[in-house]
């Protein structure tokens, strides 16, 4: 998976799924970066710190943590028999308080749950949701690259993508495997919501969208659209956007700032006539 | 015939008013009057295969974990990961308290106290969707101790993974929710008897829990008649790829399966032909043409050297060239391998410059040989079947479209002689300071190096 940042080419030579782009070829032998002593390794002539202890944790004293991210971490870790079940949440928490699982976040996330860094690592590095290099902290945008989406042209969206969010620092493009909405294929996750099929031209409307604030291409978002089945959705066109606000089909309120996944989780009592603020959700204007 | 699908675009069936409005719930308090023998005895009678990929049954998975007072879990697959499938996200979406009554029921069945719901991490929605509908079950008393007055207690936890294919795979899920990194697990001991935390565990998908309320509300032997003698019920099926009408569509099992990707989902676009299709998920080898015909059931897809599946059928048609599938499927299992089975992690990886060989006109007609060998070393030799779900397809592919494969090979060699490759290689971020290389130079260093 590779992650967009102009002008900041990795010395190292990345896992072969880095290449990208229609008909992605073989990566040829370009020059091996060589660092100390001729080595492909940098760095593997510095010492070590010996004096260390390999497996040493935080002190939690005086280590500073912000107050609610060590709330969410203590909240997460009561909910499992074994504290260690909340690594992934917890390293969630941080990745949305830093930007990225920094050196920082996991010696907070560390001496909170009082496991090691190292162990830490060795999980955040395992997984594709937890970033382990610096990037932009506002919006990720996901491109699924797999096979149905790219039988119906997600190569060229996502060259699109690329080329619609160069020299935006704040948005975070990824060529991702199957999202699990391939039905909308090609499709794409923004910060999460899942809009789709998309066109290389609908590239510009997500950023527009995303600069404006608003919900992006709400025309296109899966949470719209009914089951494809014929016996239980009859004459239900494909990706209408509600009209006025309402319980939708899948329920989920119509506002624009909905509570993030790590936000509280209110139970909601309400009915649809109350949500969403009495905002009238229209089609995002095509500039 | 609907079941799972029954009213699922009914505004607001993801809240428990309408859920109950529309019935739900009453399947619990039937099970609850029920004993626990007699609810699992139903969940055997029905036939209930596992919907997740490994068509397992359902009761007699139940029935492995021991008696007795220990910690035993549930554990609700819902890492659906697998290219193709997106039915959970549906079923997820739309219908929570389905699959919550459904974990409930079966927490009766297998005397188990402890329940946990994997999601994958990018399902945010309906992880949140969830949330508030186990909320909701909480607050009615629905989970929690002694539900509705029973001796029964369950405890429901929502866990969200954080994008590892693997972790879908049920060891792997297992080694994930206890917070580590996902690999599989060396298999016995079963999860049915050591699985989560040591504890005996039962993993089944969301689709085959959200099954269990309708089967304990028509009773066991009465869903055995739905369906084929050996795969009975309905099925989620999510049709892909080059369809007109791609969607999640529920069937009974048995159904041609010509029906599903023409009528259902309307088929090739206009003057194209289906070249060949996935009938379960990218993992299951694939069919081409002249199997349309064969029912869609566990067994017709097994004997025609297939697999049902998670039930996704990703439909190619002939605009497509076999290697660009290819290519596609076996990047990702190269990028999704763990790492740990050392036939898995080389063989994808492997496989993939294998792969591009080809495409830069490298290769020759014996690679072909020596890919479908690679093949059969990985199968079956891993802790899990992340590497076989990578070896089967390519197997096939290479059997049933060799003529086309080896065409691929020639022309791509004419082009690179010609020096038409030039252009082909978009270069990796890595690449970008080196310039552009041209296949020539490829190959003229690989051979100065021996490669």
């Amino acid at each position: 998976m590779s992650a967009l940042r102009p002008g900041d080419p990795r010395p190292e030579a990345e896992s072969t799924s880095g290449a990208a782009g229609p008909g992605g070829r073989r990566r040829t032998s370009a020059p091996v970066p060589r660092f100390g002593h001729g080595s492909r390794v940098p760095g593997w002539d510095e010492a070590v710190d010996l004096t260390k202890d390999p497996a040493l944790m935080p002190d939690p004293a005086t280590t500073p943590v912000p107050p609610q991210l060590r709330e969410t971490i203590e909240q997460a870790m009561a909910k499992y028999p074994d504290r260690r079940s909340a690594v992934i949440p917890a390293l969630h928490a941080a990745q949305e308080v830093h930007g990225w699982c920094s050196p920082e976040a996991i010696n907070q996330v560390a001496a909170v749950m009082q496991v090691t860094p190292g162990y830490l690592s060795s999980v955040a590095t395992f997984y594709d949701m937890l970033e382990t290099e610096p990037r932009p902290k506002h919006h990720d945008v996901y491109v699924c690259t797999n096979i149905t989406c790219s039988l119906r042209g997600a190569d060229e969206l996502f060259e699109a993508v690329l080329t619609a969010a160069a020299g935006r620092q704040d948005v975070h493009v990824k060529s991702f495997e199957c999202l699990g909405a391939c039905d909308i294929a090609p499709m794409a996750s923004v910060d999460g919501e899942y809009v789709g099929p998309l066109e290389p031209a609908d590239a510009e409307r997500i950023m527009a969208d995303l600069e404006a604030g608003q919900p992006v291409l709400r025309d296109k978002q899966l949470r719209y659209r009914r089951c494809a089945d014929p016996g239980v959705a009859q004459g239900a066109e494909e990706f209408s956007p509600p009209e006025a606000p309402r319980a939708d089909t899948a329920g989920l309120r119509d506002e624009p700032d909905r509570p993030g996944p790590t936000a509280a989780i209110e139970v909601p009592t309400q009915e649809a006539s109350s949500d969403g603020g009495g905002q009238s959700p229209g089609r995002p204007e095509r500039s | 015939m609907k079941i799972l699908f029954d009213g699922i675009d009914e505004p607001g069936l993801n809240t428990l008013e309408v859920y109950e409005r529309r019935g739900g719930y009453r399947s619990l308090r039937q099970a609850l009057a029920m004993s626990r023998e007699d609810v699992l005895q139903s969940i055997s009678d029905s036939g209930l295969r596992g919907r997740g990929g490994a068509g397992f049954r359902m009761g007699q998975k139940a029935g492995f974990l021991p008696h007795g007072d220990m910690d035993k879990y549930l554990v609700c697959n819902a890492d659906e990961s697998e290219p193709g499938t997106f039915k959970d996200r549906e079923l997820m979406q739309k219908n929570p308290h389905q699959l919550v009554e459904g974990i409930i029921i079966a927490c009766w069945a297998a005397e188990i106290d402890r329940a946990f719901i994997y999601i994958r991490g990018e399902y945010e929605q309906q992880a949140e969707i969830l949330e508030v509908a186990i909320a909701e079950a909480e607050a009615a008393g629905y989970l929690g101790q002694n539900i509705l007055g029973s001796p029964l207690s369950v405890s429901l936890v929502l866990h969200r993974g954080a994008g590892a294919y693997i972790c879908g795979e049920e060891t792997g899920l297992l080694d994930s929710l206890e917070g580590k990194r996902g690999n599989p697990r060396l298999k016995p001991p079963f999860p049915a008897i050591e699985g989560l935390y040591h504890g005996p565990t039962l993993i089944n998908n969301v689709e085959t829990l959200s099954t269990v309320p309708h089967i304990i509300r028509m009773g066991g032997a009465e869903y055995a008649k739905i369906g084929t003698e050996t795969s009975t019920g309905t099925k989620v099926v999510s049709i892909s790829g080059d369809v007109q009408r791609p969607g999640n569509y529920e069937i009974v099992l048995g159904t041609p399966s010509r029906q599903l990707i023409y009528d259902l989902a309307g088929g090739p676009a206009e003057g194209r032909q289906v070249k060949f299709w996935f009938p379960g998920g990218s993992s299951s080898p694939v069919l081409t043409q002249d199997d349309l015909d064969l029912p869609y059931d566990f067994d017709s897809m097994a004997k025609a050297g297939s697999m049902l599946g998670s039930g996704a059928i990703i439909v190619v048609d002939d605009s497509h060239t076999v290697l660009e599938v290819m290519h596609k499927l076996v990047k990702f299992y190269a990028h999704e391998s763990c790492g740990k089975c050392v036939p898995c992690r080389e063989g994808t990886n492997w496989t993939l410059k294998m792969v591009h060989r080809i495409q830069s006109g490298e290769a020759t007609p014996m690679d072909l040989d020596i890919m479908a060998g690679v093949q059969t070393q990985i199968i079956g030799n891993c802790l899990c079947v992340l590497g076989d779900a990578m070896a089967m397809p390519v197997g096939s592919m290479v059997e049933k479209f060799r003529e086309e494969l080896e065409a691929e090979i020639e022309s791509a060699r004419e082009r690179a002689r010609a020096g038409e490759l030039e252009h082909v290689i978009p270069l990796g971020v890595a690449d970008e300071q080196a310039g552009p290389i041209t296949v020539h130079d490829a190959a003229a260093s690989a051979r100065a190096v021996g490669g």
